[in-house]
């Protein structure tokens, strides 16, 4: 897990609470370089408001951090986030002094109550948690991107290292991924191609690319074409 | 007296601090959050919170990621 971590470039780890396993006493605060790694706490396996507070509270309170990933899921299936829950526990954490960014759906209208209730950030799913199905509506997460100026990160649904490619190249600040490299055979190696998906999608969007048309436009010119017949 | 220790029963001495409940556990405070009864308990009192019988204690820590993988491929 570490390697991958290496690997993959990243700057921040996203970190659930749980039972410590008394047992073994073990803590992944035990494997994790701080210096290396801004560690970011997110209320995993929170169905209600008041349980993602809570929970933002107690990873304040263990000095992980003020910064939360602030899940708040909808429906176990599909684990969609329950917008409305959402946009009340931001309101409430912004309030509390954390910076708040929220996992939440690809629509830009709840992006933008999103910020307007404090967010630091949004972050749109691109498609279901582990589903591996990629940015399933690039449409509107450029929407989201031209609503909102807080930073856009595509958290969830990044199955392989182009669609990693494709969140970047929309503009989007950066990528938030866990099943795409820990399910995949090899994570290291995957890890490693999410690096160079991620840095590929930037500088292509940075660079700016030619538009896409629905008639070819010749690239080179007739002109010198010689008589050949 | 007896608490619910993460979900399980586990006889303690009476008036056992939250302090000393982790030493005993062998666990660093610094590694870990404290519920008493859903109550979140700051660290600077874990040694002056006193349990009482029949106490629910949550000892949590730092777990990898988010959620698992789920079950059907496409």
């Amino acid at each position: 897990m570490q390697q991958a971590w290496a690997e993959s470039g990243a700057e921040i780890i996203t970190v659930a609470i749980r039972r410590m396993n008394l047992a073994t006493g073990g803590s992944l605060l035990d494997y994790m370089d701080r210096d290396r790694y801004t560690l970011l706490p997110n209320t995993a396996g929170c169905y209600t408001t008041e349980e993602a507070i809570k929970t933002s509270f107690i990873a304040r309170e263990m000095g992980l951090s003020d910064m939360i990933k602030l899940e708040v899921i909808g429906d176990e299936k599909t684990l969609f986030p329950d917008t409305a829950a959402l946009v009340e526990a931001t309101e409430v954490l912004a309030k509390e002094g954390f910076i708040v960014l929220p996992y939440t759906n690809d629509d830009p209208i709840v992006a933008k109550r999103l910020e307007d209730a404090g967010a630091a950030a949004v972050m749109p799913l691109g498609a279901p948690i582990g589903s591996g199905l990629g940015v399933r509506n690039p449409y509107n997460i450029r929407i989201i991107l031209e609503m909102v100026r807080v930073p856009v990160i595509v958290d969830a649904g990044v199955g392989t290292a182009s669609d990693a490619s494709i969140a970047m190249e929309l503009g989007c600040d950066g990528v938030l991924m866990n099943t795409g490299i820990a399910g995949a055979k090899d994570p290291i190696t995957m890890a490693r191609a999410m690096r160079h998906a991620v840095e590929a999608g930037r500088l292509a969007y940075v660079a700016g690319r030619i538009p896409k048309k629905l008639y070819a436009s010749a690239s080179t010119p007739l002109e010198g074409m010689p008589e050949l017949l | 007296m007896e608490i619910r220790l993460n979900g399980n029963a586990r006889d303690v001495r009476d008036h056992i601090t939250v302090a000393e409940l982790l030493k005993e556990l062998n666990i660093h405070p610094e590694r870990v959050a404290v519920l008493v009864n859903q109550e979140i308990i700051k660290k600077p009192s874990y040694a002056s919170a006193t349990l009482r019988d029949g106490d629910a204690v949550e000892v949590l820590t730092v777990m990898a990621g988010g959620w698992g993988n789920g079950d059907e491929s496409l």
